[in-house]
């Protein structure tokens, strides 16, 4: 316990006088980094545009309201199409991040030094490069349209599926696998009787908690060609038509929610 | 015959199914088949698109090759280094945003109207995609790196005051009765009893969410949000695509870089 002298009187304190001290000079070079970013922000911004930014708010408010309940007959293609991107996309990066995963986790890849890089180089590109960049590239090779956007989709899912679950591998009961080691089972055997009952739970759950963040990511997808309900979206603005984007963000907004409660809901029967 | 045989032939051990309803499991099942078969249906892919593209998608590969850090050198580190200012800046304000909404969003803390109204606040700042956002905050902020800054903090705020609010929601209640017998007031005792117990997460979500700012500032470019998205956008439309690369190279070097660093971070942290 740390204390001072007052008066005659021993009194508590939180910290002791260095520790004070390091944590104000924390604070200063924290703030004074903070501030020296802001004011670089600052010489790159109009301010006059940003002090404008009430007016146009209002402005951009009146033009979108009532949204355009008429357009809804043309979303629902678009709805389809986006659901299917980010449900086959998981699907297609499932099929491969399971693989990637047992080969990067410790206990199950053949050979730590040699194949366990190349799968953690996999995980870590797909996860550095946004599905948006990823749409970006493959819309040029396989052309705009919901093929593209299902590619993107799921190449950059395979990152994120692949590490959480090798992390789950990674975390499982031993001595589970080395009992069913010990019947003489094959390698094989011992990883469908042993491991994958272990990982099954957060499998399933890592699926459904992905599928619904790329629903969100399916819906901007149509910025760049890649199909969906993005393509109306970037539709719409270019035409400053303000009614029709107020109703697909309704849209959006529905879809997401409605993807969150099924996820919450699966997540909720297999934990 | 042996009497092992026997069991054998009679009852095999089956492994037990994920789902244990067989009603709910062959429901599921039929019906993600008729969902597939939907799916596939419809998605059109057209093949010959597909086939001529690969050639070109190789071309386009190829183009990408060697990565061409040097011509565009100096426009590149303009941009890591924006992007760098924004990630630094919205981590910053959307934290110091997010404390007070988290707090109001905890229902253990807060009175009832207050916890609906920020929970609303989580919600839709959540609801967004964060490209979406940065589209309107360009819109209204005019482009450049400060409707970006703009657009990551306000998805800071829906996803550090959703966790922090569930953190505090899981704290331990004893400690923070305790602090509360000696009479403490209402600061003293978020201080002392609340602060200390959602601190340790607090640092790791910070540092996780400054990771993800930098990331997501690659991207904000794109729409006009400054950056090195938009140097990559630019490299893009230029048909520069050895640049491109370089700044791919860049981005992940960094993102590497940052996931490193902050695991360690996190690590001595605790």
């Amino acid at each position: 316990m740390v204390t001072k002298r007052e008066d005659g009187k021993q009194l508590w304190r939180r910290r002791a006088t260095r520790t004070q001290l390091a944590i104000w000079f924390a604070w200063l070079v924290g703030t004074a980094i903070f501030v020296y970013c802001f004011q670089l922000i600052s010489e790159k911004t109009i301010w006059f545009f940003v002090l404008d930014a009430g007016t146009q708010a209002v402005d951009l408010g009146s033009r979108m309201l009532p949204p355009n309940w008429g357009y809804m007959e043309v979303l629902w293609r678009p709805i389809w199409d986006t659901i299917n991107i980010a449900t086959l996309g998981t699907l297609m990066a499932l099929v491969i991040a399971v693989p990637v995963a047992f080969l990067a986790a410790h206990n199950t890849t053949p050979s730590v030094t040699f194949v366990r890089p190349i799968a953690l180089l996999i995980i870590v590109s797909s996860r550095s490069i946004n599905s948006l960049i990823w749409a970006l590239l493959l819309v040029a090779i396989v052309g705009p349209g919901v093929f593209a956007g299902v590619l993107a989709i799921g190449f950059r899912s395979i990152g994120f599926c692949a590490k959480l679950l090798y992390e789950a591998i990674e975390e499982i009961d031993p001595k589970q696998v080395e009992a069913v080691e010990a019947t003489g089972a094959a390698r094989t055997q011992v990883l469908s009787y042993g491991v994958v009952p272990q990982v099954l739970p957060a499998f399933a759950g890592i699926s459904v908690f992905r599928w619904d963040i790329n629903i969100r990511e399916s819906t901007i997808l149509g910025l760049v060609g890649a199909g969906g309900i993005g393509i109306q979206l970037s539709a719409a603005i270019a035409e400053l038509a303000w009614s029709k984007v107020a109703l697909i963000l309704l849209v959006i907004i529905a879809t997401v929610v409605v993807s969150e409660w099924v996820s919450a809901k699966v997540r909720h029967s297999f934990i | 015959m042996s009497l092992g045989e026997g069991i054998a032939a009679g009852r095999r051990w089956r492994k037990p199914p994920l789902i244990k309803n067989p009603r709910l499991r062959w429901g599921l099942a039929i019906f993600a088949a008729l969902y597939l078969a939907a799916a596939f249906g419809t998605i059109e892919v057209n093949w010959t698109r597909v086939w001529d593209g690969l050639p070109r998608g190789e071309q386009f590969l190829l183009a990408f090759l060697p990565p061409d850090f040097a011509t565009r050198w100096d426009d590149i580190l303009d941009g890591i280094l924006e992007s760098l200012w924004m990630t630094v800046t919205a981590t910053v304000v959307g934290i110091a945003i997010s404390v007070p909404i988290g707090l109001g969003a905890a229902k253990n803390i807060a009175p009832a109207p207050v916890y609906y109204v920020c929970r609303a606040i989580v919600a839709g700042s959540r609801s967004f995609q964060e490209i979406i956002l940065a589209i309107f905050f360009v819109k209204l902020f005019g482009f450049g790196p400060f409707a970006g800054f703009i657009t990551l903090s306000v998805a800071t705020v829906g996803f550090f005051a959703k966790l922090l609010a569930e953190d505090i929601e899981a704290m331990d209640w004893r400690q923070a009765e305790a602090v509360r017998s000696t009479g403490a007031g209402w600061f003293q005792w978020l201080e002392y009893s609340v602060r200390p117990q959602v601190m340790p997460r607090f640092i790791g979500l910070s540092l996780y969410r400054l990771d993800i700012n930098f990331r997501e500032s690659a991207v904000v470019g794109i729409v006009g949000g400054g950056g090195i998205g938009a140097t990559l956008n630019t490299a893009f439309d230029r048909y520069e695509f050895d640049s491109a690369a370089a700044i791919l190279v860049v981005i992940i070097v960094l993102v590497m870089g940052a996931e490193y660093a902050s695991g360690h971070i996190r690590r001595w942290m605790q």
